[in-house]
C-alpha cells in the first residue's frame, strides 16, 4: 500500500470527496470545509470536478488534507460525501478501503450501499432541514451547510473557524447567517450524538499555512495582468479562462477608477469572438498599451491567422491559455495540457511562438506580468499556458509579492526625441544584433511613421517579392527567437543531477510529480526531474536530456506533445524520451506517475490506488 | 496612378494650410492600382480633407484589410502609421487601437469583399461600438485581386465580364449601418470629389462610428455594359439629398442658401457641419425615415447619396466604457499599479 493504514498515521493526511449535484450550492459548503481546514494551519488540496451545465448533472469536490503540503491528488477517496442518489453506485466503489460513505438516510438505500470493506454511515440530512427551515431553495443550500456541520465534527474541524468563516461570507446578510449557522450547528450536533466522533482520520491542528493564501490560477494571473500594467483586455467568453477576465475586471473596478468621476484607466472589450479578441489586442499593443485575451483551445483555433500576423509584422500581444480537453469542443470543464503544438507553431508558414508553463497559481502570477516584459521586448505574441486545474481550482500558494522596484520593459520602442534625431527610420533593421528591430507608436512623429503589414516586408518595412530581402527578414525573426531562449524563464530542476533516470514534465504536473519523486525514492528509485518553464527551451534543457540514459516525459495528452516538442527542438535521441500519459480530464494524481515509472523500468506495475 | 515616383520637393508656390504644409506633405506612396481605379479617386479625397483640416500627419492612423481598396492606406499621408492587417478583420485592430489611444485620427479603408463578406460579423460589432472612427468602403460589387468574382454588394441582375448574371440579393452597408444604429452614415461616388472631400472631413470630426459608402468603379472587372457598379451606370443613377459642408468652429458660415434647404449639426469639437439639403422634405436626423427614403429610391434603381444619417448624440465606445481622458498608453505605471501594499490589501480574503 502507498499509505499507510495505520490510523494514527492518518491525522492530516486524507481525502474527502464530496459528491453532489451541480446548481445546488454545494460549493460554498465545500469551500467552507476546505478553508477551515486551512486556517487551522493544515495544508489542503481542492479540485472541483464540473460538468458543463448550470443545472442538474453530477459534480464532485475534491479535498486532499495533507500535512506533508502536497499539491496534488494521491488518487485515493477517505471519506465520500454522497449527497447525489444517481451516482451513488460509483461514489460507493470510488472509497479506497477503510474508508467511509455518508449518504442521506431520509431515504435509506440499504440494498445499494453494501461494502463490507468500508463504513458507510447515513445522516438524514433532508429530513433535519425539512423540519428546521422554510423554502424549497433554502433547504437545498442548507444541507450542503448541515454536511459541513456533520464533518466538522467527524474530523474535528475548529466550529469557531467555521462559524468565522460564514460570518465573513454573510457579513451584511444577518438573516442567512444566522439559517447558516444554524444548518452548521445541527450537523455538528447529529454527528456528536450519533458517531464516534472524531473519526481514527481527522484533522489537528498544525502551524504550515501561515504566509500561504488559497487563489485560483486565473485570478492570480488576473493579478499579473494588473501589476504588469495592462490596460486593454479584450476577449471572448469561453470556459475556463472567463473567471480571469472577470477578475481582471473587479480588480480595475476597484483599483483603476478614479471614485470621484468614474473615469476608468482600463479598457475591457468583450469581443463578437476570438477573432476579434485577438484583433483588438494586436491593435491596442501596436498603439502602445499593454494588451491581453485570456482564452482556451478552441479560442487559439480561431485566433491563428492573426497570431501569424503579430509573428510577422512583430507586435506585442499576451495569450493565456487556459487548457481544457479537446479536441473540438472536447469537455469544457475538464484540464488537459493539449495544446502544445497548437501554441508553439501557430499560425500557417514557419511561426515559432514563445510559451510559458507556469505550475501554480503562484507562476501565474509571476508569469503574467513576466509575459508582458518578453512580449514587448521580443515584440511578438507570448502565451502563457495555464489549464482548467490550475485556473479554476483554489491552490494553497505562499503569499504573492510584488516588487515595488518593478517597472515594465517596455522593450526598443523610440520616443519623439530619438526619432528627431534619426536621419530615417527603418521598422525592421537588426541594428543590435539580437534580431529584435526597433518600433515606433503611432502619433508621436511623422518621421517614424511605416506601414504594418502581413504581406512581404525588406528589413526596412516596405512591400516586398523579392526573395533575398523576404528571407533577410525570416532568417532574423529567427534569430529574434534564438534571443528569446535566454530570456524565459529556465528549467527548474530537483534531485541529485547525477542519477541515471530522469523525469521532465512541465505545467500543472509538478506537484504529482514531485509526491511521485518521494514516493519512488522509498521504493528504491532515484530520478532527477526538470521542470520545463518555457519555449524556446534553453540550453539547460538539452543538457538534462542528454545527461540521462532515459526521461520519462509526464505530460496531459495523449499524443506526448512535450515529448514532440523535445524531440524536434533539442538534439536528444528520441528513443530515451519514454511517455507517461495522462488524459482522462482529471487532474494528474501522483499514483499515475509512480506507476508509470514503476512500469517503465521493469518493475512490477503494483496497482496503487483508484487512479482518475 | 502612374508608375514614375514623384519627386519629394514642393513647389514654392503650391498653397500651404494652418500647419504651412502642402497637399504634397499629405500624400502617400505611389499606387499599384490599374489606371482609372476609383480607388485612386478617393485616396485623393482623403489627402486633400486632412491637407484641409490642418491635422498633424502622424495624428492619422490609417487601418485596412486586405484587397484592393486596403492598400489604399499606403497611398496617402505618409506621416501616420498604416496598419494592413488580415481579411475583414481591421475593425477589430482599430477597437484595440482606439482603445489604446483615444486622441488620434483612426481612418479604416476597406472593400466591399473585406466588409460585406468575410469581415461582415467584424463591420457590424465596429458599427455596435461606435468606434471613434471613418470607415470608407471602396465598394465596386466586384473581387479585384481574385479577378472578377461577385461581391456580396452585387445587385441582383447586375452581370460579370464574362456575362454571368448575379441572382443573389445585395447586402447593402448602408442599409445595414442605419439598422445597426449607425450615427454617421453616408454614401459617395468616387468621381464626385466635391461631394467626398467635406463628407470625410466631416466623418473624421464626428464623435463616433463614421460610414462612408463610397461607388468606387473597378475599370479592369466591372466596368463594363450590364454591370450596376460602372462609371457610366452611377453616373446615370446617382442622386443626393444632402451634401455636408465643414464648418470649423471659428469660421463663419457665409455662403447664402435658401432658407429651408440648410441645417446645421454641432460637432462635439465644436465645430459643426453644414447640410445642404438637395430634396427639402428630407431629414438626416431621423434614422427610420432616412431608412424608408433609400428603401423607396432603391427600389426604382437609384443609388441615395450625400449624409444619409446623422446622430450626434450616440455614445462612443470610450464614453459607454468611461475611459479616463488621458489616452491610456500615456498613463504612466504608477497610475496603473496598486503597489505591494496594495497587494496585501487584496490577498486578505484569500487567507
Amino acid at each position: 500500500m502507498l499509505h499507510a493504514a495505520d490510523s494514527k498515521d492518518r491525522i492530516n493526511d486524507f481525502v474527502i470527496k464530496l459528491a453532489n449535484v451541480n446548481g445546488t450550492g454545494s460549493a460554498s459548503a465545500n469551500t467552507l470545509l476546505m478553508k477551515s481546514i486551512f486556517r487551522m494551519g493544515v495544508p489542503v488540496m481542492g479540485k472541483n470536478y464540473f460538468p458543463s451545465n448550470i443545472q442538474g448533472l453530477p459534480t464532485w469536490y475534491e479535498i486532499r488534507v495533507t500535512r506533508d503540503g502536497h499539491v496534488a491528488r494521491s488518487g485515493r477517496v477517505d471519506i465520500m460525501v454522497a449527497m447525489n442518489a444517481e451516482t451513488y453506485a460509483r461514489d460507493l466503489k470510488d472509497v479506497s478501503p477503510g474508508g467511509y460513505f455518508i449518504y442521506d438516510s431520509t431515504w435509506p438505500r440499504p440494498a445499494l450501499l453494501k461494502r463490507d470493506d468500508i463504513t458507510i454511515l447515513g445522516v438524514p440530512l433532508a429530513r433535519m432541514c425539512n423540519e428546521t427551515f422554510q423554502g424549497v431553495r433554502a433547504r437545498i443550500l442548507l444541507k450542503n451547510i448541515m454536511y459541513a456541520g456533520l464533518l466538522g465534527a467527524l474530523l474535528d474541524i475548529d466550529l469557531d473557524v467555521m462559524r468565522t468563516m460564514l460570518g465573513e461570507s454573510y457579513a451584511n446578510k444577518k438573516a442567512l447567517l444566522d439559517s447558516n449557522v444554524r444548518a452548521l450547528e445541527i450537523g455538528y450536533a447529529y454527528a456528536r450524538e450519533h458517531f464516534t466522533c472524531p473519526l481514527p482520520l481527522h484533522v489537528a491542528p498544525m502551524n504550515a499555512t501561515a504566509g500561504h493564501i488559497m487563489i485560483d490560477g486565473n485570478t492570480a494571473a488576473a493579478l499579473g495582468c494588473l501589476y504588469a500594467g495592462a490596460t486593454v483586455g479584450a476577449w471572448y467568453p469561453i470556459t475556463p479562462s472567463t473567471s480571469l477576465m472577470d477578475a481582471f475586471k473587479s480588480f480595475c473596478q476597484k483599483w483603476r477608477t478614479d471614485p470621484q468621476s468614474g473615469a476608468r484607466n482600463f479598457v475591457i472589450v468583450q469581443c463578437e469572438d476570438e477573432l476579434a479578441a485577438i484583433g483588438a489586442v494586436i491593435g491596442a499593443s501596436w498603439n502602445g498599451a499593454r494588451a491581453f485575451t485570456p482564452t482556451s483551445g478552441p479560442g487559439i483555433s480561431l485566433m491563428n491567422e492573426f497570431i501569424g500576423l503579430a509573428y510577422y509584422s512583430e507586435v506585442p500581444a499576451v495569450i493565456f491559455d487556459i487548457q481544457r480537453v479537446g479536441p473540438s469542443t472536447g469537455m469544457p470543464t475538464r484540464t488537459q495540457q493539449c495544446d502544445l503544438l497548437l501554441a508553439a507553431y501557430a499560425s500557417h508558414g514557419d511561426t515559432r511562438h514563445v510559451l510559458l508553463f507556469p505550475n501554480s497559481p503562484e507562476e501565474c502570477f509571476y508569469m503574467a506580468a513576466q509575459a508582458f516584459d518578453l512580449a514587448e521586448r521580443l515584440q511578438t505574441p507570448v502565451f502563457v499556458m495555464s489549464d482548467l486545474d490550475i485556473g479554476m481550482n483554489d491552490w494553497m500558494c505562499p503569499t504573492l509579492q510584488w516588487d515595488d522596484a518593478y517597472r515594465p520593459d517596455r522593450g526598443k520602442v523610440l520616443s519623439r526625441e530619438q526619432i528627431e534625431e534619426l536621419e530615417k527610420f527603418h521598422r525592421y533593421r537588426d541594428l543590435d544584433g539580437d534580431g529584435i528591430p526597433y518600433r515606433t507608436l503611432p502619433g508621436v512623429h511623422p518621421k517614424g511613421a511605416y506601414f504594418t503589414r502581413g504581406s512581404g516586408h525588406n528589413q526596412y518595412g516596405a512591400y516586398t517579392e523579392d526573395s533575398a530581402e523576404y528571407q533577410i527578414v525570416l532568417d532574423r525573426l529567427q534569430r529574434k527567437f534564438d534571443t528569446a531562449r535566454a530570456l524565459v524563464p529556465p528549467a527548474v530542476f530537483a534531485g541529485t543531477g547525477t542519477q541515471d533516470i530522469g523525469i521532465v514534465s512541465l505545467g500543472s504536473c509538478d506537484g504529482a510529480i514531485r509526491e511521485a519523486t518521494d514516493l519512488l525514492a522509498r521504493r528504491g528509485i532515484e530520478v532527477d526531474y526538470m521542470r520545463v518553464r518555457a519555449f524556446p527551451f534553453g540550453p539547460e534543457v538539452e543538457e538534462f536530456l542528454a545527461a540521462h540514459s532515459v526521461s520519462f516525459v509526464v505530460e496531459q495528452n495523449r499524443d506526448a506533445q512535450l515529448r514532440s516538442l523535445l524531440t524536434l527542438e533539442t538534439a536528444v535521441d528520441k528513443a530515451k524520451l519514454r511517455s507517461i500519459l495522462h488524459y482522462s480530464g482529471l487532474p494528474l494524481a501522483s499514483s499515475i506517475v509512480v506507476e508509470g515509472v514503476l512500469a517503465g523500468v521493469g518493475r512490477q506495475p503494483q496497482r496503487l490506488a483508484v487512479t482518475g | 496612378m502612374s508608375f514614375i515616383a514623384k519627386p519629394r520637393v514642393a513647389h514654392p508656390s503650391l498653397p500651404r494650410n494652418e500647419l504651412g504644409l502642402t497637399r504634397r506633405d499629405y500624400e502617400g506612396s505611389m499606387s499599384t492600382l490599374c489606371a482609372g481605379c476609383g480607388h485612386d479617386s478617393v485616396t485623393a479625397a482623403i489627402t486633400e480633407a486632412a491637407w484641409e483640416m490642418s491635422m498633424r500627419p502622424e495624428q492619422l492612423v490609417k487601418l485596412s484589410g486586405i484587397g484592393c481598396s486596403s492598400k489604399t492606406t499606403a497611398y496617402f499621408v505618409s506621416g501616420g502609421h498604416g496598419f494592413n492587417s488580415v481579411h475583414g478583420r481591421m475593425p477589430s485592430i482599430a477597437t484595440g487601437a482606439i482603445a489604446a489611444n483615444r486622441d488620434l485620427y483612426y481612418i479604416g479603408v476597406s472593400g466591399d469583399g473585406d466588409t460585406l463578406s468575410i469581415g461582415f460579423g467584424q463591420f457590424a460589432h465596429a458599427i455596435r461600438r461606435n468606434l471613434n472612427m471613418l470607415y470608407i468602403i471602396e465598394n465596386n460589387g466586384v473581387y479585384g485581386l481574385t479577378k472578377g468574382q461577385f461581391s456580396a454588394s452585387a445587385d441582383v441582375g447586375s452581370k460579370a465580364k464574362r456575362g454571368e448574371e448575379n441572382r443573389q440579393p445585395p447586402i447593402d452597408p448602408v442599409l445595414t449601418a442605419l439598422t445597426l444604429g449607425g450615427s454617421f452614415v453616408a454614401r459617395s461616388f468616387s468621381g464626385d470629389k466635391e461631394q467626398l472631400v467635406p463628407l470625410i472631413i466631416a466623418g473624421l470630426k464626428h464623435r463616433g462610428f463614421a460610414l462612408i459608402d463610397v461607388l468606387s468603379p473597378c475599370v479592369t472587372f466591372n466596368d463594363h455594359e450590364g454591370s450596376t457598379k460602372s462609371y457610366a451606370y452611377v453616373r446615370d443613377h446617382y442622386d443626393a439629398v444632402v451634401n455636408a459642408d465643414f464648418v470649423a468652429p471659428a469660421q463663419e458660415i457665409t455662403a447664402s442658401y435658401a432658407a429651408g434647404e440648410t441645417m446645421s449639426v454641432a460637432l462635439h469639437d465644436g465645430s459643426n457641419i453644414l447640410l445642404r439639403k438637395l430634396d427639402p422634405s428630407y431629414d438626416p436626423t431621423d434614422r427610420t425615415k432616412a431608412y424608408n427614403y433609400l428603401r423607396t429610391r432603391m427600389s426604382h434603381g437609384e443609388y441615395v447619396t450625400g449624409l444619409i444619417h446623422i446622430d450626434e448624440s450616440s455614445p462612443d465606445f470610450h464614453e459607454v466604457n468611461a475611459t479616463t481622458a488621458t489616452p491610456i498608453n500615456q498613463l504612466s505605471y504608477e497610475q496603473l499599479s496598486p503597489g505591494s501594499e496594495g497587494l496585501r490589501k487584496i490577498l486578505a480574503r484569500y487567507r
